[in-house]
C-alpha cells in the first residue's frame, strides 16, 4: 500500500488539476488571470497538466496597471506565447481614458483601479469565470476564501454569505451577469509554490532573483527608483543587491536585500524568513483590514 | 523546515469546540509555537491587540479573520491556516462553535482527516461537544482528538481529565464509526502538551497533540479498494496535423477510488459497456497504473461514447445504480427543507434534478436517535431523506467511500448550496454482467 502515496506536492498538484477541469466543465467563458508571477506561472503548468494533449481551453487575461516591471511584461508574452494561448492585455491607462476608471486627485498608485478595469474586461468578454493564483495563506482576509468565490453582478465578494464549499463538490452554478472567481491554489503555501518551480523547473522572471538596484526607503522599505517613483531631495537612495518576493506595482513592491541567485536560495531563504511575503507590500499595510475592503469590491 | 529528501504527506484537520473553548488560541499556540509565526504578523496581532484589549499578543486574532467578526469579537466562517513541520504539513479548517454554525464544521470537516474536538475542562461535556463529536462520526473522519482545554483553570486536575473522558467514552459506542479517538489534557493558552509534553501532568501517559498530528496513520484514509473514475472532462484535442492527436480521446478525471492498471478491463456507467484500459495519460508520461486520488486521462481500447458524469468502474467491487436513494443530510440554509421541494444534485461530476420524496426522520442532537416523520429539516438540522433523481447516480455507500458517496443540494434560482449529503449504502450492486450483449 505504502507506494499508492502522493507526497504534499503531488496532493495539491491533483486538487488544483481537478478544480481546473471543473472550470473548464461547468463554465461556457472562463479566463485565466495571467501576471507572469510565480503564482500564476504554477496555474500555467496545472493547466497543461489538466488539459494535455488538448490546448488550454480559456484564454489568459491580464489588467496592466502602466506601472508593472518591464522584466514581468516580456516574460508574460513570452511565456503566453510559448504555450499557444490567446493572451488579453487590459490597460488601466485605457480604462482611465475610458472614464471607467476614475482615479482620485493626486492618488498615484494604480492599485485600486485595476478593479473597474478588470470587471469592464469581464464584461467586455462576458466571462463568467476567471481562474486566480491567491493562496489563502498569504494574508489573513484570504484564509475564508473558497475554492470557487461567487461574485454578483456588482463583482462584489461578500464574505458573510459564502457559499458553503463541502468534500471537493464545487457548485458553479452562476446567473447572467454573475460570476465565480476560482482558485486552484487555495492550499497552497509560499513554500509550497517554490518547491513546486523546482519540481516542474519552471522559468520564473529575472526580478524574483539578486540584481543591482537603485532604491528609496519609503514607510520602512525600499522600493525601485523609477521615472514614476524619483526620489525626492530628503530621501535615502541606496544601490543595493536586491529581489522581490511577491510582485505588486513598481512603485510598491519593497524589494528585500537577498544574495538568492537560483530557486534552492530562494527555497532556503524563505525556510529562515522571518517575514511573510505580503510584509513587503505597501498596498496591504495601510490598515489591517485593507486587503478585505478591497477584496469586497472585487480584487482579485 | 521542509525540503528534505524524504516525502512529506499533508494532515488536514479541524477544530472545532464551543465559542470560547480556545480554538483560536490553541491554533494561534500551533502556529507560534511550531514557528511558522512571521515577524510581521506578530506585528500586526500587536497592532491590533488594543481592539481586543489588554496590551497582550492575543494569539485568537491570528485566526479570526475578517473584520466584521473582529468587530463581534467572534469566528464566524471557516478560515484556513497553514504550518509545516519537518515531518508533514497541516491544513487546518478553523471552524466556529456557535449553535447556528453547524454547517461550518460541516464544510471544515468535510476534507478533514482529523477532528480536534475542544471540550473546557471546566464546563466539561455540553451539548456543543456531542453535537461535534457525533457530526464527526457522520462524515466518517477517521481520526478524532478530543482535547480537554484550560487544564490550567482546573489545577491539572486528572480526575476531572477521567471525568470527561468517562462521560465522551459512554456515547462513542453509539457513534460506532468513530474508531481511532485519543484524549489529550492540553493548555492551549500555556502551551502544555500542545507542542511539548507539560510538567503538570506527570499522570497523563501519550503524546502531546502536535506529536500525534505527526505521527497519526493516515496512508489508509483513502478508498482503495474499488476503481472510481468520474469522468470530468473528455480530452479531444482533435488536431486536423496531427494523426495521433486527431484520433486522440482521453477521459480526464481525478481518481475517486482505487487503483487503475494498463490492460485493466473495466466498465462505464450507466451505460454498461466494458472496454480495456489502453493507456494511462498524463503530462509527465504514461503510467503503467495509477490511484486515488492521482488526476489522469484514460484512453480506452475502444471508441465507445462516454461524457462528463459518466464513471468509469472496475469489474470487481461494483457500485450501486439508481435513482431512488435515500441519504443522510445536513441542512445549510435559512428555507426550510420540505418534502416534494425540487433542487440540483450534484454528485461526482454529475448534476442532476431531484425531487426531495420524503424527509424520513430528523436527528435529536442530544440522544443521538432519530425521531420520525419531522415536516421539515431547518437550518444545522441532519436528518434522513428520500431523494428521486432524473438520471440515477453511481454511487457507493458514504461510509465506504466518501468521494463516491457524497452530494450537495443546490436551490434552483438562488444558487445557494442548501444540504450536504451523506448516500446510505445502495440496497443492490451493478452486476458485472450488466449489459453484457451490448459488445
Ligand atoms: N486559562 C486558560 N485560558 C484559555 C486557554 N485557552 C484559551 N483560553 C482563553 O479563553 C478565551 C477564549 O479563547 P478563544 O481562543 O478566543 O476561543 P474560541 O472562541 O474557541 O476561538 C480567551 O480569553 C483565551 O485566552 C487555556 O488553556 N487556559
Amino acid at each position: 500500500m505504502s507506494s499508492y502515496h502522493l507526497d504534499h506536492l503531488q496532493y495539491l498538484e491533483t486538487e488544483a488539476i481537478h478544480v481546473m477541469r471543473e472550470v473548464a466543465a461547468e463554465f461556457e467563458r472562463p479566463a485565466l488571470l495571467f501576471s507572469g508571477g510565480k503564482d500564476s506561472i504554477c496555474l500555467l503548468r496545472l493547466a497543461e497538466k489538466a488539459f494535455r494533449p488538448s490546448d488550454i481551453p480559456m484564454p489568459f487575461l491580464n489588467v496592466d496597471t502602466g506601472h508593472h516591471f518591464p522584466e514581468l511584461n516580456d516574460f508574460r508574452d513570452r511565456r503566453a506565447a510559448q504555450l499557444g494561448g490567446k493572451l488579453i492585455v487590459r490597460k488601466v491607462e485605457d480604462a482611465i481614458k475610458a472614464g471607467i476608471a476614475v482615479p482620485t486627485p493626486g492618488e498615484i498608485s494604480r492599485n485600486r483601479l485595476q478593479i473597474p478595469t478588470l470587471l469592464a474586461a469581464i464584461e467586455e468578454f462576458r466571462f463568467d469565470c476567471c481562474i486566480g493564483g491567491a493562496r489563502r495563506d498569504e494574508e489573513k482576509a484570504r484564509a475564508k476564501e473558497r475554492f470557487f468565490s461567487f461574485r454578483d453582478a456588482f463583482g462584489q465578494w461578500d464574505p458573510k454569505n459564502q457559499r458553503p464549499e463541502i468534500w471537493n463538490l464545487y457548485n458553479a452554478r452562476v446567473n447572467p451577469g454573475e460570476h465565480m472567481r476560482v482558485f486552484p491554489l487555495s492550499n497552497w503555501t509560499e513554500m509550497d509554490v517554490w518547491e513546486y518551480i523546482k519540481r516542474e523547473k519552471l522559468e520564473v522572471p529575472t526580478i524574483y532573483f539578486s540584481h543591482t538596484r537603485k532604491c528609496v526607503r519609503r514607510n520602512g522599505q525600499w522600493l525601485p527608483v523609477t521615472d514614476i517613483l524619483p526620489p525626492k531631495p530628503a530621501d535615502q537612495v541606496k544601490e543595493l543587491v536586491v529581489r522581490v518576493r511577491t510582485i505588486g506595482d513598481i512603485i510598491s513592491t519593497g524589494m528585500v536585500e537577498s544574495p538568492a541567485n537560483t530557486v534552492d536560495d530562494i527555497i532556503a531563504e524563505i525556510a529562515a524568513a522571518r517575514v511573510t511575503e505580503r510584509g513587503s507590500r505597501a498596498d496591504d499595510k495601510t490598515s489591517e483590514a485593507a486587503m478585505e475592503d478591497r477584496k469586497k469590491q472585487g480584487y482579485f | 523546515m521542509p525540503h528534505s529528501s524524504h516525502p512529506i504527506e499533508i494532515l488536514r484537520f479541524n477544530t472545532c469546540g464551543s465559542v470560547d473553548d480556545g480554538k483560536s488560541t490553541l491554533i494561534g499556540r500551533l502556529l507560534y509555537d511550531s514557528k511558522s509565526l512571521m515577524e510581521d504578523q506578530i506585528e500586526a496581532l500587536e497592532r491590533s491587540a488594543d481592539i481586543t484589549g489588554g496590551g497582550q499578543i492575543n494569539l485568537a486574532n491570528l485566526t479570526d479573520g475578517l473584520r466584521a467578526e473582529r468587530e463581534q469579537g467572534i469566528t464566524i466562517d471557516v478560515a484556513y491556516r497553514y504550518f509545516a513541520t519537518p515531518r508533514r504539513k497541516f491544513i487546518v479548517a478553523d471552524t466556529p462553535g456557535h449553535v447556528q454554525y453547524t454547517r461550518n464544521m460541516v464544510t471544515g470537516a468535510s476534507t478533514a482527516n482529523l477532528s480536534i474536538v475542544l471540550v473546557d475542562a471546566r464546563n466539561g461535556v455540553i451539548e456543543q461537544s456531542r453535537r461535534h463529536t457525533f457530526i464527526a462520526a457522520l462524515l466518517g473522519i477517521p481520526h478524532v482528538v478530543i482535547a480537554v482545554n484550560k487544564m490550567d483553570l482546573v489545577d491539572w486536575s486528572e480526575e476531572r481529565f477521567l471525568e470527561i473522558r468517562d462521560e465522551i467514552e459512554s456515547f462513542l459506542p453509539r457513534l460506532d464509526v468513530l474508531r481511532d479517538v485519543k484524549f489529550i489534557p492540553i493548555s492551549a493558552l500555556n502551551g502544555d502538551n500542545v507542542v511539548e509534553m507539560s510538567k503538570h501532568t506527570p499522570w497523563y501517559v501519550g503524546p502531546s497533540l502536535l506529536g500525534h498530528l505527526e505521527t497519526v496513520h493516515i496512508a489508509s484514509d483513502w478508498n482503495m479498494s474499488g476503481l472510481r473514475l468520474p469522468v470530468q472532462w473528455v480530452n479531444r484535442p482533435n488536431d486536423p496535423t496531427d494523426k495521433q492527436l486527431h484520433d486522440f480521446r482521453g477521459l480526464s478525471g481525478q481518481l475517486a477510488g482505487g487503483i487503475v492498471k494498463v490492460g485493466q478491463k473495466v466498465m462505464v456507467l450507466p451505460s454498461g459497456l466494458k472496454s480495456t484500459v489502453k493507456e494511462i495519460w498524463t503530462y509527465d508520461g504514461q503510467l503503467q497504473e495509477a490511484f486515488c486520488p492521482q488526476s489522469i486521462t484514460l484512453v480506452l481500447e475502444h471508441d465507445i461514447d462516454v461524457s462528463r458524469g459518466d464513471m468509469i468502474v472496475g469489474l470487481d467491487n461494483l457500485p450501486g445504480m439508481t435513482s431512488e436513494l435515500r441519504a443522510r443530510v445536513c441542512w445549510m440554509n435559512q428555507r426550510p427543507l420540505q418534502a416534494g421541494r425540487k433542487y440540483f444534485l450534484k454528485h461526482t461530476t454529475q448534476t442532476v434534478q431531484t425531487v426531495v420524496t420524503a424527509i424520513e426522520d430528523r436527528i435529536n442532537i442530544q440522544t443521538f436517535e432519530p425521531e420520525p416523520d419531522p415536516t421539515e429539516l431547518v437550518m444545522n438540522d441532519i436528518g434522513e431523506i428520500r431523494i428521486r433523481t432524473a438520471k440515477p447516480l453511481i454511487f457507493d455507500g458514504y461510509g465506504v467511500n466518501r468521494l463516491t458517496g457524497s452530494f450537495i443540494l443546490i436551490e434552483q434560482g438562488t444558487n445557494a448550496t442548501v444540504a450536504a449529503g451523506m448516500l446510505l449504502p445502495p440496497s443492490e450492486l451493478v452486476k458485472p454482467e450488466y449489459n453484457d450483449f451490448a459488445i
